[in-house]
């Protein structure tokens, strides 16, 4: 991919050959030096988490575990959805990667977050405001959160490319990545303020803001939960789009399993602070291991099939603090065994790169169960 | 005779601008909706926001003004309900809301949130009796009887969900008006909100009416189904008919945008482009024709009625064939 160009012994500051690449896939692999590409090919995943545990402090007193060991893998490039549901540590695990978790409260309470191969813990201040929004950005659920109320559409936009890519900061490209997210007259729509906009559009300006500095990974932390279902359907179809012409990673967080197939290459289910299951999306979808993970897909109502009684989960999601002992998910599992109560179970590896956590995982992977 | 009969239910709400200015303008919430209810059926109502769904609901239990038409609850016009008869309606006709968290009272223990209907309608008796029957519905909606001395914060959505069905099962209702009330709720608990009201439907003989944006849940849980758009119904008809063979382009994308989780599932996906219209000035003719992807010169000028396009079957559509050829396959891939 590099080999056209790299006779020009163009040198980087610091002090290593640049690298440029001009061929086909220009637009997805970076210009840079050799020790900085190095670096990052040692690192072969772009995001890597390894035993997460988040704790909020109350009081003084000891931390209470909001998640608790998770460790996902995100190569570049790929799309991960995280699913669970409410206090399941979804969201807390995607804000961590860009340490964007108020501390205290929050603590991190072991575990490492590598992104690029660099310890996210261990950057200083002045590098964290390189990364966020450089490397990882993020689009919420609430897009008229996420935008200043006082502040025209444009200027946004072009602040953050002020601050990311200064070369780009023109008038121009901010037209340009309006136009990119499909919002119409862009002109015209630049001088907005946001609550001129529908919540459709402003979800597209919050894309916008998220993409323009060309980060590598994006995190979608339910991005389309508060919007209508003919406007969701319109800003997946964006965000796939976006995916393909930028080359970027996906981190998409959502509890709703219907969506990941049109978007995810994997899945990670979490429940308790836990991932409980994660494979390659239609394996997922189409053989669920885990009996969480079964249930929540037979818990919805498929349009065309008509049931007379939808198979409901009985209880309710434990309250992080108030997670049982064993199993986290054994008052609620139909399969429940005797020792699920007291043994926690690890997660076991299976065949097709997949993961379950559950003692019986190996027997229900094998379908005897 | 039907328990319950729209017609031609038209709100507005004026716009003032300045104190002294006249209205000029109004939000047409609600344009000539029409349609019926039986005793003990459910009858779904979709669509998406701004789209009048809620409008209608609070027209049915008098919470929205009723601009012109009529609602008729077992033939009697309710606006012209006073006294004794009107008391003795709104016992009949209760509502649950979406937000679980702002429809309890924070300062109410659920007992007194739950007995405040029998207190008012002097159904039970204030003392053991009262706290009994808070009991039993409390126990009816899968709460525990000690429940009754907390206070909504203490409690998870699905929980308040069962609160505000218990509070409306107090006065035995013979309609149920539900306004989206499980998009709130985790997904694992929305089968059980879904599974206990058909069973106090079975069990009470309760009516009805479904509203939510979600086609798949509507379509578990209607006999009959209403689509509307921009403040007008676009499609009625056998839930299992508009599903199956939805004759609304409208329909048509609204089913093809509803997450199925089958990775397999072929669907002719069909994105609609841009936003709903403003329902203060609604675009001419067919109010879905800037949308439409098989729009005609006609649609723009021509309001389209609904018409019966198979037997029980009606779309608002100039296009809708009577045979089910799907309108818009050709926009999708």
């Amino acid at each position: 991919m590099y080999s056209a160009v790299w006779g020009w012994r163009e040198l980087c500051a610091c002090g290593a050959l640049v690298l440029r690449c001009t061929g086909p896939g220009s637009r997805v692999w970076p210009d840079g030096c050799l020790r900085g590409m190095v670096r990052a090919a040692q690192a072969v995943n772009l995001l890597e988490i390894h035993h997460l545990q988040i704790g909020f402090r109350r009081d003084g007193g000891p931390p209470v575990r909001v998640v608790d060991g998770v460790s996902l893998a995100l190569a570049a490039g790929e799309t991960l959805a995280l699913v669970g549901e409410s206090g399941c540590g979804k969201s807390l695990t995607a804000l961590s990667i860009a340490r964007l978790l108020p501390s205290p409260p929050a603590e991190m309470l072991g575990g490492q977050i590598r992104l690029e191969g660099r310890d996210v813990g261990a950057l200083s201040p002045a590098e964290l405001r390189q990364i966020r929004g450089g490397v990882v950005s993020y689009v919420f659920q609430e897009p008229g959160a996420s935008l200043n109320p006082v502040m025209r559409v444009g200027a946004q936009i072009r602040e953050t490319l002020r601050r990311h890519r200064p070369e780009a900061a023109t008038a121009a490209e901010v037209i340009r990545w309006l136009q990119v997210v499909g919002i119409p007259a862009p002109e015209r729509r630049a001088r907005s303020f946001p609550h001129e906009l529908s919540g459709g559009m402003q979800q597209r300006v919050a894309i916008a803001l998220a993409v323009a500095p060309r980060p590598k990974l994006l995190v979608a932390d339910e991005p389309t939960t508060a919007l209508d279902v003919t406007i969701q359907a319109q800003i997946i179809e964006l965000l796939r789009d976006l995916r393909r012409e930028l080359g970027m990673s996906i981190l998409l967080i959502t509890h709703n399993l219907g969506l990941v197939g049109d978007l995810a290459d994997r899945v990670a289910v979490m429940y308790a602070g836990q991932v409980v299951e994660a494979a390659p999306t239609r394996e997922l979808l189409q053989r669920p291991v885990h009996p969480y993970t079964r249930a929540l897909l037979n818990s919805v109502p498929v349009p065309g099939r008509r049931q007379e009684r939808l198979p409901a989960i009985p209880g309710m999601v434990p309250p992080p603090g108030a997670w049982p002992g064993g199993c986290r998910f054994h008052p609620r599992c139909p399969l429940r065994q005797p020792e699920c109560e007291t043994t926690a179970p690890e997660l076991v590896e299976l065949p097709g790169g997949r993961q379950a956590r559950c003692l019986l995982a190996r027997d229900l992977f094998a379908g005897e169960a | 005779m039907n328990l319950l009969e729209v017609q031609n239910l038209r709100v507005h709400f004026p716009i003032r601008r300045g104190v002294f200015s006249r209205a000029r303008e109004a939000v047409k919430a609600v344009e000539d909706v029409s349609f019926h209810l039986e005793p003990g059926e459910t009858v779904g109502l979709v669509g998406e926001s701004g789209c009048g769904k809620t409008t209608v609901a609070r027209a049915i239990v008098r919470l929205a003004p009723v601009t012109a038409g009529r609602i008729l609850y077992e033939g009697r016009d309710i606006q012209e309900l006073r006294g004794a008869a009107l008391r003795a309606w709104r016992r009949q006709v209760q509502m649950i809301f979406q937000d679980p968290y702002g429809s309890l009272d924070p300062r109410m223990t659920v007992g007194q949130t739950v007995g405040e209907g029998l207190a008012i309608h002097r159904l039970v008796r204030r003392g053991p009796e009262r706290r009994a029957r808070v009991e039993t519905l409390l126990e009816e909606v899968g709460l525990d009887a000690s429940h009754a001395d907390r206070y909504p914060h203490e409690l998870s959505g699905g929980q308040r969900q069962r609160v505000g069905l218990a509070r409306a099962l107090a006065v035995e209702p013979r309609l149920l008006v539900c306004d989206e009330p499980i998009s709130a709720l985790d997904v694992s608990i929305q089968a059980q909100i879904v599974n206990l009201l058909q069973d106090l439907q079975q069990r009470h003989g309760l009516a009805y009416l479904f509203i939510a944006h979600d086609l798949a849940v509507v379509e578990h849980l209607s006999r009959r189904i209403l689509v509307m758009y921009l403040g007008r119904l676009v499609e009625a008809g056998d839930a299992r008919a508009v599903c199956r063979a939805p004759r609304h382009p409208y329909t048509q994308a609204l089913l093809s945008a509803v997450p199925v989780v089958d990775p397999d599932h072929k669907r002719a996906r069909l994105i609609l482009p841009g936003d709903l219209p403003s329902p203060i000035h609604p675009p001419p003719g067919c109010p879905f024709h800037p949308r439409c992807p098989v729009a005609e010169a006609r649609c723009r000028v021509e309001v389209p009625r609904l018409r019966e396009v198979a037997p029980g079957h009606h779309a608002a559509c100039h296009l809708a064939a009577a045979e089910a050829a799907p309108l818009a396959r050709g926009a999708g891939g």
